[in-house]
């Protein structure tokens, strides 16, 4: 085989030729290497959504789409319904996402726009990173032993006084919604907070001196100019951290208080699918497990949506601002 | 801080005394500068660059001498580097801007910059030339006022139709002129611009040139320059920057300044004279 039409000589002689037919061979092998690699990872996740989908197959057909608004888990009586655990993730979830959310961008900020010394940055910025780091299990024992101690007399406090409001409209009696939004907010806290990170970094420097350069504070600035310029990034980072929050479990299944209810109050019990999943799983018979398939169907479809409606936010705001 | 710029500030005062036109208020910016450091490396030393009022000022001179040093140092936009440090005095309105007690927020907005790569917010072109009128808190027709800057910079015709589609769809010529329209749009009293051709072609360079004739009308320009033509087509006062190697180091000063046509043809300094033949660059 004629690798260079262009010349005779194959190498060595300091003219250009052609890449070697061993260089051929491994180009060719990485590029199955990396096919086969993709092609494994994409038929594992839709083997699993099959085998998923399959099994929540009978609880289909008894339950059909009555199961997305009926709250009665009454396995007696084979009736099954997932509206409280679906309000209870998506609610839990959107609150931790507006308090992590909050937080995470605010020390994006606090660490990139100058106000710490390089090197104190850092340390904070590991301290923040050491936070994923955690395991959930110890997360939902702090909640247990730290969080829900400290929160009661606040609770009640709240309760007493502003209980007209349909936010502080029960009391704090063990597990409920707030502290479990409190441990998912800090959970969240690192994916949104370096993600944001990333996104005030990649900022060019010429951005920042066209915002100083008209006279801009330093808080006109960042509220005007940097925050608009990153917003691409930050929207990935909330999107990301409140998939993330949707999908929590074991923690949550600590600290919710795990009751089969629709309540606004932050301090009531509630239920979310993941623990939902976690908590029944383990004793239930053949038919609860179908059921709690179909709700798996149901939780899948939430965080393939969220990622799906984040991502097209994320292109149509890119298109917007083509280059 | 808000304090520091709702009140009249001494700069703001300034501006209200009129007086006979000396050679001394000729001057919009005084710019006496001692020495100018970045950490220790000393970039600049003893230079007097006096910009003239209602003219444009060109600065030449070989890569690294610190033209950009010396511009970026009459608005305290080097204030943004942290070993920037400056020794020496820059009046303006009659106000030495390194004065502890001055903001060197409201120089900015006196001063206003235009860079070498165009910068435009990732915003509506629109948003972009009200950018400053806001954080000035402009008072008047705002709609108008974009208008007439966009007008000034020579882009209105262009973007008349699409105010509000992103700053950043815009040719880079255009990104350029729009990042003019952004900077005067608020009025400052003098315009700096550092080499603000230099990432555009030919026919845009010379769209920008005009436009400096039609600035000069109602600002003190001051530009950084590479190109000799364009500082003989559009500077009315020429100074030269060069960078002595003697001692070890590298450091830039102003070997000469003067009418641009006197500093071409009849230059002083035998340094500028070899500069000015293209004998070293
Ligand atoms: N941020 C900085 N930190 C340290 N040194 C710097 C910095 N900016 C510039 N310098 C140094 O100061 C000197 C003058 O730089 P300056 O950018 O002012 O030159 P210039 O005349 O504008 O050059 P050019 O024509 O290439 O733009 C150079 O030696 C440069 O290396
Ligand atoms: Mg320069």
């Amino acid at each position: 085989m004629k690798l260079d039409p262009f010349c005779a000589e194959q190498g060595g002689s300091g003219e250009p030729c052609a890449p070697s037919f061993l260089e051929i061979l491994c180009d060719r092998g990485f590029r199955w290497l990396t096919f086969a690699a993709g092609g494994i990872v994409i038929s594992l996740g839709l083997y699993i959504i099959f085998e998923i989908g399959s099994a929540a197959v009978p609880a289909m057909k008894d339950n059909g789409l009555g199961f997305f608004v009926s709250t009665t888990w009454d396995v007696a009586r084979n009736e099954f319904g997932i509206l409280a655990e679906i309000w209870g993730t998506l609610y839990s979830s959107l609150l931790a996402l507006l308090l992590g959310g909050f937080f995470g961008v605010s020390i994006a900020i606090f660490f990139t726009q100058g106000y710490l010394n390089h090197r104190v940055a850092q340390v904070f910025r590991s301290i923040i990173q050491l936070l994923a780091a955690i395991p959930s299990v110890v997360y939902g024992l702090w909640g247990i032993y730290v969080v829900i101690p400290a929160l009661r007399p606040v609770a009640s406090w709240l309760n007493e006084h502003f209980g007209f409001i349909p936010f502080f409209g029960t009391k704090l009696s063990g597990p409920g919604l707030a502290p479990a939004v409190i441990v998912l907010a800090i959970m969240i806290l690192p994916t949104v907070a370096a993600i944001s990170q990333d996104a005030f970094k990649q900022i060019p420097y010429k951005v920042k001196e066209a915002a100083y350069g008209m006279g801009t504070t330093r808080r006109e600035a960042i509220m005007l100019v940097m925050l608009p310029t990153a917003a691409n990034g930050i929207m990935g980072a909330l999107v990301l951290g409140f998939g993330r929050a949707l999908g929590e479990t074991m923690a949550l299944a600590m600290l919710i208080g795990n009751a089969n209810q629709i309540s606004l109050s932050l301090f009531s019990p509630a239920k979310t699918l993941a623990s939902l999943l976690a908590s029944n799983f383990p004793e239930a018979g053949a038919v609860e497990v179908s059921a709690l398939m179909y709700a798996a169907v149901a939780l899948l479809i939430i965080t393939v949506g969220v990622n799906a409606l984040g991502a097209f936010i994320m292109s149509r705001s890119k298109r917007q601002e083509a280059i | 801080m808000k304090n520091n710029m709702t009140k009249t500030t001494p700069l703001d005062a300034m501006e209200q005394t009129t007086g006979v036109p000396t050679e001394e208020n000729q001057i919009a910016i005084d710019a006496n500068i001692e020495a100018i450091y970045y950490g220790k490396f000393r970039a600049v030393r003893q230079s007097h660059v006096p910009i003239r009022k209602g003219e444009i000022t060109g600065f030449i001179g070989p890569s690294g001498c610190g033209k950009s040093t010396v511009l970026r140092s009459l608005n305290r936009m080097n204030d943004l580097i942290p070993t920037f440090k400056m020794k020496g005095h820059v009046h303006f309105m009659g106000q030495d801007i390194y004065d502890p007690a001055i903001d060197p927020v409201v120089v900015r907005r006196h001063i206003g910059m235009v860079f070498q790569q165009p910068n435009p917010f990732a915003m509506s072109i629109y948003d972009n030339v009200a950018f400053g009128l806001k954080i000035n808190r402009f008072k008047g027709d705002v709609n108008q006022r974009v208008e007439e800057a966009l007008r000034e910079a020579a882009l209105w015709d262009e973007v008349k139709d699409k105010l509000h589609s992103s700053g950043l769809a815009l040719s880079g010529g255009q990104q350029q002129r729009l990042c003019i329209a952004r900077a005067i749009a608020p009025n400052p009293t003098v315009l700096l611009m550092d080499e603000p051709c230099s990432a555009l072609d030919p026919i845009a360079t010379r769209k920008v040139e005009k436009l400096m004739h039609e600035l000069k009308k109602h600002y003190t320009v001051a530009i950084v320059t590479h190109n000799m033509q364009q500082a003989q087509r559009v500077a009315d006062t020429t100074a030269f920057f060069s960078v002595d190697i003697s001692d070890g180091e590298r450091c830039g000063y102003l070997v000469e300044m003067g009418k641009t046509e006197e500093l071409f043809e009849d230059p002083k300094q035998e340094l500028t004279r070899k500069y000015i033949r293209g004998e070293f660059s």
